[in-house]
């Protein structure tokens, strides 16, 4: 009789939860579960659209705390800014200022965090896997007689070289806000595959969504295993340009993460893999330009393509925070899953 | 009481057997006309005497709105902004249930700073919704006056709202659902109790 969204006589929409217990990776997150994320980070935006208070009531009582081991600046302040703008208690603990200093180890730290009231627990780590450990530690504690905290939902804020699903998610929504759509839309992703978190993120979301995903790299930039993923591989950015992408996805050069040559020099990296204005201006009117940030200019990208209208760069930083209040409504808001 | 048209699950839906037609698509149509009537005399939206806005609930508030603004203009020749408010956020029974599916939230241009402002439901049962929206209008802004316009009023409040405008007082038992149907939703007009 009624459309499956809507229930009888108008009740609004139904409730319907979307299964989530914890956001870990996006290798894993079904399509309507992705679909519903962006789908309520789209209703975030109206609802704050052209309002004088950025307040929601939604969160009042309930507590998120970000426990970053690495450094950040968007991804922890969007985060704080999704808890604060839904009325949720946000607390920043970095490993640098806390017992972690003191040898705490992850498991102790988080299982006091989750003993001191946090209902979720956000996590940026320079470990592959470790806010999955944490996200088993914390249900195990819950289910077992000790369970007295009840459920701690865990937010993979960016582990390693493994995943950042907020980040993937933020980056369709852009797309989905700039191109109209995903499914079917052609995505290249270019530059360090290897050690990026972003990359593997946004090629299972995009896969899953429906989307074309091209990697583009020198090969020591590309990880074993990659052609398990669900992506196409070149080494030829030129090539790839020259198929006209609906987007383009440049990645940092991870520095920090590089022991060893990867490259001969930056300068060659950036004449074989920078986007530069000549490619830029060779790619389709509508193509979008997206960077996660931080932006190394004159390396990946180059300045005046960073600062044209094609980049979506500041888009992907808005749309972060609605991403992230639509994750952590969808964790927090309903009642706890068993 | 989580949702305010529905009656208590497994009570009430089990059967359509004692389907009950309350309201016909011309009834409805008529009940429309009624209601626009009432909001013109009250409000005299011509611009003589108030800015008036309608703010729809979704989902079928939302089009219940922008059937009144016609038949608004129709009458008056003004054109009346019309928009869309989401409640859920602000819902009190958020943590009762699984997470809600959110709905549109479209306010005009206008804004509704010193507007009338006038939400639509279809149903009006335990108030909670309504306000739920209060809560969610006041973040939007400072209206003159807010009013509320419902298509049927199924009584048991559980919080001291009432209605401005009623298309029909209907009786009902707690488990009973009204069901109003809607062409721009469910393919035909018309209002049911079951």
């Amino acid at each position: 009789m009624t459309a499956p969204t809507t229930g009888p006589s108008g009740t609004g929409p139904e409730p319907t939860g979307i299964g989530l217990r914890h956001l870990l990776s996006t290798d894993g997150l079904r399509r309507e579960q992705a679909l519903a994320l962006l789908d309520t980070a789209a209703n975030m935006e109206q609802a704050l659209t052209g309002r004088t208070v950025r307040k929601l009531p939604t969160l009042r009582g309930r507590t998120v705390v970000t426990l970053f081991y690495e450094n950040s600046t968007r991804t922890r302040v969007s985060f704080e800014v999704a808890g604060k703008w839904m009325s949720a208690d946000t607390i920043n603990v970095s490993a640098s200022a806390s017992s972690v200093s003191k040898g705490e180890s992850l498991r102790d730290t988080a299982s006091t965090l989750a003993a001191a009231g946090t209902d979720c627990l956000v996590v940026r780590h320079p470990a592959s896997g470790a806010p999955h450990r944490i996200a088993a530690w914390l249900d195990h504690v819950a289910h077992s007689h000790l369970g007295a905290e009840g459920h701690v939902a865990v937010v993979n804020a960016g582990d390693g070289t493994h995943e950042h699903p907020t980040q993937a998610l933020l980056d369709a929504a852009t797309l989905r806000a700039r191109l109209g759509r995903v499914e079917g839309a052609h995505v290249a992703i270019v530059g360090d595959i290897l050690h990026s978190r972003v990359a593997r993120s946004n090629a299972h979301l995009l896969a899953t969504l429906g989307a074309r995903v091209t990697l583009v790299a020198p090969p020591t930039l590309l990880p074993v295993g990659v052609a398990g993923w669900p992506v196409e591989i070149s080494h030829d950015l030129d090539a790839v340009l020259g198929g006209g992408p609906d987007a383009v996805m440049m990645l940092r050069v991870q520095a920090e993460r590089m022991h060893g040559g990867f490259f001969p020099s930056a300068r060659e990296y950036a004449i074989r893999f920078g986007l530069s204005e000549a490619r830029a201006d060779r790619l389709p009117d509508h193509a979008v330009v997206l960077h996660p940030g931080p932006a190394v200019r004159g390396m990946e990208i180059a300045s005046a393509v960073a600062d044209s209208s094609r980049a979506a760069i500041s888009d992907q930083v808005t749309a972060g925070v609605h991403v992230r209040m639509a994750v952590l409504y969808h964790l927090l808001a309903g009642e706890d899953v068993a | 009481m989580p949702s305010r048209r529905r009656g208590e699950p497994g009570s009430g839906a089990a059967g359509a057997e004692g389907e009950r037609e309350l309201l016909s698509a011309a009834d409805l149509a008529r009940t429309v006309a009624r209601v626009a009537h009432e909001i013109i005399e009250r409000n005299a939206p011509d611009g003589a005497t108030a800015r008036v806005v309608l703010l729809g609930l979704p989902t079928r508030g939302t089009f219940l709105a922008r059937r009144l603004a016609e038949r608004i203009g129709e009458i008056t020749g003004a054109t009346v902004p019309t928009g869309t408010l989401d409640p859920t956020l602000y819902r009190d029974d958020l943590r009762l249930r699984p997470t809600r599916a959110l709905a549109e939230t479209e306010i005009p241009a206008v804004g509704i700073d010193d507007a009338v402002v006038v939400l639509v439901d279809d149903v009006l049962f335990s108030g909670r919704t309504v306000r739920a929206a209060l809560d969610a209008l006041r973040d939007h802004g400072r209206p003159r006056a807010v009013q509320l316009a419902v298509l049927v009023d199924r009584g048991h409040r559980e919080l001291p709202i009432r209605a401005d405008y009623v298309g029909k007082n209907v009786p009902t038992n707690r488990t009973e659902d009204v069901a109003v149907r809607l062409v721009e939703v469910d393919g035909e007009d018309g209002v049911s109790l079951r």
